[in-house]
């Protein structure tokens, strides 16, 4: 069996954590630079605001209700380590999927006890973090992704919704789920299913696999076998979530040299800026985390991550990858065997859509088509030659823009003047 | 014979802060049977204040005192709390709790079935919990306090 951790609405979470006021009023947290909405209370949502609206879009109605918060991404990251380390109490198989999303494998555990398991993990995670989280448990990871969804929408199942294979409630969700709705199914796929008269996840279950594969990709296949309750399915196979991109691998074989890391880590950067390029985004924050081997008990453990904000969203795989070396000087450890480290880019949106923000002129516009064309010559070059055939220096420290946060909240857990205030 | 207050501090020594996951000894001989070694005498690591203060730190807090309501637990204005939230809130314990959309520090008291925030300073009332929007966020367990002289 595995389980989905999934952070409810995440970052709203975090900011109520040290901010009681905002308990049970609509809050929303922008992109950086304040562009647009990217995390919402259920309260915001039911006011009808939509992910990714533009602030200056939203009605006046709506802008004096809610409370409206320039990310904080120094207490997200801080405050998503915590969670994963409180996962890490439950089992030693936590997969990190995204900033607010982990896979924690309980295989050997008695199936048995693993629903109450589960409402103990749930509620130590609240009581640790005083983040809220749904648990999804399931014989594989897709059918892991139905569950949290259930435990998330149903009330009744109290933040844990555990799936068995076959059975008149799984059959009920699956015949109710639009097969869009399934991890890994893109919509443009989706019409493709319809075609074919597949328009739930029960149908999609249904198909026969072989045909599924020659119409679509092996890794449609194996959601037919999961969604059948066999696990097919690493994380290696998915795309991440809509607004991350990460890449990370596992060493092989371990090291405790920094130099090392910094090259795997220029590595994975030059990947995910490439990734990000592709699909037209930009980004405006770089999670880095690395760990030890958690199965080699003889030798120090330690888990660590971090995630530094951009001064504005970029694409630039200089800029991605100069905070990410930041971010790696800051949480490295000597002496211990790093076994992972990867990178994760947060908060994207479209480069089309980006705002401009106050200080850019018109010559850094020219300075913008400049880098533009830089980076889409590199990603040519390393197509069309080989992998690394053009690769990044890392440019000086201590540049610096203003970055715009009007409405952040203080950075609670990372800076000494900022901590939290109590009345006494 | 001496006229100092009978406030004595001893010192401690070199001592082994052992937290999970966080001290490691830099150097750990095989264990034996027969003599033990003389160098394992000589293992210990630094002190860490951050390990001895910190046993969860995916649960503990760093939180800034204001006022003078706790004064009689040693918490002073501008203190610095260090806060576990992994512990139980029981009667006794100084805690935080998220009072009327604000965090305060008080002492956890129970009367009967009644619990109270009461405050270490004669001139602050107990505030009964009964019958409103209260939970508590976390237990204190240190209190950081700077004397004349430290480096802020």
């Amino acid at each position: 069996m595995i389980a989905l951790v999934d952070c409810n609405n995440f970052y709203v979470s975090c900011e109520r954590v040290f901010d009681p006021r905002l308990e049970g009023r609509p809050v929303g947290v922008l992109s950086n630079n304040d562009g647009c909405v990217i995390a919402r209370s259920n309260e915001l949502k039911a006011l009808g605001v939509e992910m990714g609206a533009a602030l200056h879009l939203l009605p006046p109605y709506i802008r004096r209700r809610a409370v409206l918060l320039s990310s904080n991404y120094a207490l997200y990251g801080d405050m998503s380590k915590r969670v994963t380390q409180t996962l890490a109490e439950f089992s030693p198989h936590v997969e990190v999927y995204s900033i607010d999303e982990s896979f924690v494998g309980f295989q050997g555990f008695d199936p048995a006890t693993l629903e109450e398991r589960g409402h103990r993990l749930r509620q130590t995670v609240r009581q640790w973090t005083g983040i809220p989280v749904s648990v999804g448990l399931a014989p594989t990871r897709v059918l892991a992704k139905v569950a949290n969804h259930a435990a998330k929408k149903l009330p009744a199942y109290g933040g844990v919704c555990k799936l068995e294979v076959d059975n008149p409630a799984t059959r009920t969700i699956l015949r109710q789920l639009p097969v869009t709705e399934l991890w890994g199914v893109a919509r443009r796929t989706g019409e493709r299913l319809a075609l074919m008269s597949i328009e739930t996840a029960w149908q999609l279950r249904e198909a026969d696999p072989k045909r599924i594969r020659r119409a679509f990709s092996v890794v449609m296949e194996r959601i037919v076998w999961e969604l059948r309750g066999h696990p097919a399915i690493t994380l290696d196979d998915m795309a991440a979530p809509k607004q991350q991109i990460m890449v990370s691998r596992s060493f092989g074989r371990m090291t405790g040299d920094l130099v090392d890391l910094r090259e795997a880590l220029r590595q994975h950067t030059a990947r995910a800026g490439e990734k990000l390029r592709r699909q037209g985004s930009v980004t405006s924050a770089v999670m880095v985390f690395i760990n030890t081997n958690r199965f080699q008990l003889e030798h120090p453990q330690y888990r660590n991550s971090v995630v530094v904000p951009l001064p504005r969203p970029t694409d630039d795989s200089r800029e991605i990858a100069h905070a990410a070396a930041r971010g790696l000087e800051a949480i490295f450890l000597k002496g211990y065997r790093y076994q992972k480290i990867g990178v994760m880019l947060l908060d994207l949106s479209t480069d089309t859509h980006r705002q401009l923000s106050l200080d850019e002129t018109p010559q850094s516009e020219a300075a913008r088509q400049r880098r533009q064309r830089l980076m889409a010559t590199m990603d040519r070059l390393n197509r069309e030659l080989c992998r690394d055939a053009v690769r990044l220096g890392l440019p000086r420290k201590g540049n610096a823009w203003g970055l715009r946060c009007e409405r952040r909240t203080p950075r609670y857990t990372t800076r000494w003047e900022e901590l939290v205030r109590v009345k006494a | 014979m001496s006229i100092l207050p009978q406030t004595t501090a001893t010192p401690l020594g070199r001592a082994q802060a052992v937290t999970v996951a966080h001290s490691q000894p830099l150097y750990v001989g095989r264990v034996r049977a027969g003599f033990p070694s003389p160098a394992d005498d000589h293992l210990d690591a630094d002190i860490d204040l951050h390990a001895h203060v910190v046993k969860r730190p995916a649960a503990t807090f760093f939180v800034r005192a204001e006022g003078d309501s706790m004064q009689g637990e040693g918490i002073h204005h501008g203190d610095l709390l260090v806060v576990d939230r992994s512990l139980e809130p029981l009667p006794g314990r100084v805690v935080i709790v998220a009072l009327d959309g604000e965090l305060t520090v008080k002492r956890l008291e129970r009367v009967g079935q009644r619990f109270y925030l009461a405050a270490a300073n004669s001139r602050y009332r107990p505030i009964p919990l009964e019958g409103r929007e209260a939970h508590v966020w976390g237990v204190v367990t240190h209190v950081v306090h700077a004397l004349p002289g430290a480096a802020s």
